[in-house]
């Protein structure tokens, strides 16, 4: 019981995270059907924004604590969203009209650039950051010891997540976005500025997972310039889990791929980890290719 | 320039001017040429494939013209992009309906007055699109995907109405339809039209269309081979054989 609750919050926790960045893969590809390869690398950025901006700017003298972690946080979903913006210029917008596989090379291609800047950057080396702003105590749960910055992880990713839920759901730019996903063309007609609302989603999700980064990086303590592969295709594969393109999907997908291979690494096999991501992936597009959620609802011709 | 009274009074409402578009290299539209006045009913008639969808998304700016020109109340319209020529004032409800499905009657309607920023206007115009068509309002928390072709198509016009136009585009509004809800489509665009908004209306259904329109263009394989009032094309033979089904009526 007590293995069973640690690693049902651990998984949790880890999901929360997976569900964030995943979030960004499925927004993406729902206004544009197209996989952003570079969207890990921006996780990535977003811990090492974090990393230099409480080891470089001085900021860990001045900040401590939930408040600096939150600022923290905030920074990076600022700036990671402004890249993501320019990502998009730079990177996709060329190529709208391009066949798919000219875009598909061009994520690619600024997946390797944001890598390698950032191993230029900052070295091949991990990075640690330099102090621990989230407190160190733990409280009881059902006689079991749990981390409290693991509670903190876990609620500052569903925090995220229920705003936008709540944005996408219940504002008008929100719906904005909805009616791109649908139907680019019928959205044009009633007046959606589509370049913009594209240019939305990729401030949006890159945000999220830029955001996403620092919490890693404030949970972990430790940072490498190519942690964006390996989060980056658990998120993938979380998206496809809930149903790419389908926005309570992707946290579904997130969290329920966490808790997978919390409980499976505890239960079967330590060294398997990896592998099991991969078995839910091969799972689902054997028994629901679609995803949990995804065509939810067919429309009517 | 030189008589400015007589041009100012003279400008047509909408003007398309040796309009070509392609897709790719095949070219669809061959130098057409259309213009419609203010408050009129305007029909346009062709077999498939002729370029009446072409030209109605032409208008709407989703496809540019690679020569000529659509002029609104004389200012260039062919290189603003499709959110600004909402914002001039023309909509379009467009073959196959294209709701967004998986959102609901009210949302499609609202996402209908996405350029209109004044809010007491949309729920006036709400309000009357609903007058227009009781069934929208029964269900409006209905997804849209769900509604029936018919409701459908209420819908794609009451989201096209609710971007408040002065020119309303219609692409095929009865196809698929029940003669009866044809009926009904058809009255419900004649009273819209009395309202004082201009109609660009692309139908099939030539008969009901040139009954209902001021005046009526025929295409052909991208191009205009015939242009004149409605009631003239009810009665010219060669419309008659070609789309009226013979000499009936
Ligand atoms: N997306 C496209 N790509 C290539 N060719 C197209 C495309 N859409 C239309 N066409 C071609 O352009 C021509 C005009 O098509 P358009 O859809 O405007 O005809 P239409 O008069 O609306 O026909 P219908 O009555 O069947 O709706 C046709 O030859 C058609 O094959
Ligand atoms: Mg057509």
């Amino acid at each position: 019981m007590e293995e069973f609750l640690q690693q049902l919050t651990n998984g949790l926790a880890v999901g929360g995270i997976y569900a964030l960045i995943a979030l960004g893969y499925t927004m993406v590809y729902g206004v544009l059907r197209l996989i952003n390869f570079a969207h890990g690398d921006l996780f990535t950025l977003g811990a090492y924004l974090g990393f230099t901006l409480l080891a470089s700017f001085g900021l860990s003298g001045v900040i401590g604590g939930l408040a600096g972690a939150g600022l923290l946080v905030l920074m990076a979903l600022i700036f990671v969203g402004l890249v993501g913006v320019m990502l998009e210029r730079a990177a996709y917008r060329p190529l709208r009209n391009s066949d798919r596989l000219s875009a598909v090379v061009s994520a690619l291609g600024a997946s390797i650039f944001l890598q390698n800047a950032m191993m230029l950057l900052y070295g091949a080396r991990p990075q640690v950051y330099p102090v621990r702003l989230l407190p160190t105590a733990s409280f009881m749960l059902m006689g079991v010891e749990i981390p409290f910055t693991r509670v903190l992880l876990f609620s500052s990713s569903l925090a995220l997540m229920f705003l936008l839920f709540w944005f996408i759901n219940r504002t008008r730019v929100g719906a904005a976005i909805r009616a791109v996903a649908i139907d680019q063309g019928a959205a044009k007609l009633v007046g959606i500025d589509v370049n913009r609302i594209i240019s939305l989603v990729f401030l949006i999700g890159p945000a999220l997972g830029g955001a996403a980064g620092v919490m890693v990086g404030l949970y972990y303590g430790q940072i490498t310039h190519d942690m964006g592969l390996n989060y980056g295709l658990k998120a993938f594969i979380a998206a496809i889990l809930g149903g790419i393109g389908n926005i309570p999907g992707a946290m579904l997908g997130g969290l329920l791929l966490g808790v997978i291979e919390a409980l499976g690494t505890a239960y079967f096999a330590v060294g398997w980890k990896d592998a099991f991501a991969f078995l839910v992936l091969i799972l689902i597009l054997i028994v629901r290719p679609t995803g949990l959620l995804g065509e939810r609802v067919a429309d009517k011709i | 320039m030189s008589n400015s009274i007589t041009e100012a009074t003279a400008t047509p409402y909408l003007t398309l001017r040796d309009l070509r578009v392609s897709y790719g290299s095949v070219e669809a539209l061959h130098s057409i040429n259309i213009t419609v006045n203010q408050g009129e009913i305007v029909t346009i008639l062709g077999a498939n494939g002729a370029g009446k969808t072409t030209t109605l998304m032409s208008i709407s700016g989703l496809l540019r013209p690679t020569h000529g020109e659509i002029l609104f109340q004389g200012e260039a319209l062919h290189t603003l992009p499709p959110h600004v020529i909402v914002q001039r004032g023309i909509t379009q409800s467009p073959e196959g309906r294209r709701v967004f499905g998986t959102m609901s009657v009210l949302e499609n309607l609202q996402l209908g007055a996405y350029t209109r920023k004044n809010a007491d206007e949309a729920a006036k115009n709400l309000q009357w699109i609903f007058e227009l068509f009781p069934r929208l309002e029964e269900r409006a928390s209905q997804l849209a995907g769900t509604l029936s072709g018919g409701e459908q198509q209420m819908l794609a016009i009451g989201r096209a109405l609710m971007g408040c136009p002065r020119v309303l585009l219609l692409d095929e509004p009865s196809l698929g339809l029940a003669p009866i809800l044809v009926q009904f489509i058809f009255d419900t665009i004649k009273a819209i039209n009395k309202t004082g908004m201009t109609v660009i209306l692309v139908e099939q259904n030539a008969r009901a269309a040139l009954k209902l329109a001021d005046r009526g263009y025929v295409l052909e394989v991208g191009k205009v081979v015939l242009e004149d009032t409605a009631p003239n094309l009810l009665a010219n033979p060669e419309v008659q054989n070609a789309y009226l089904g013979g000499q009936r009526d």
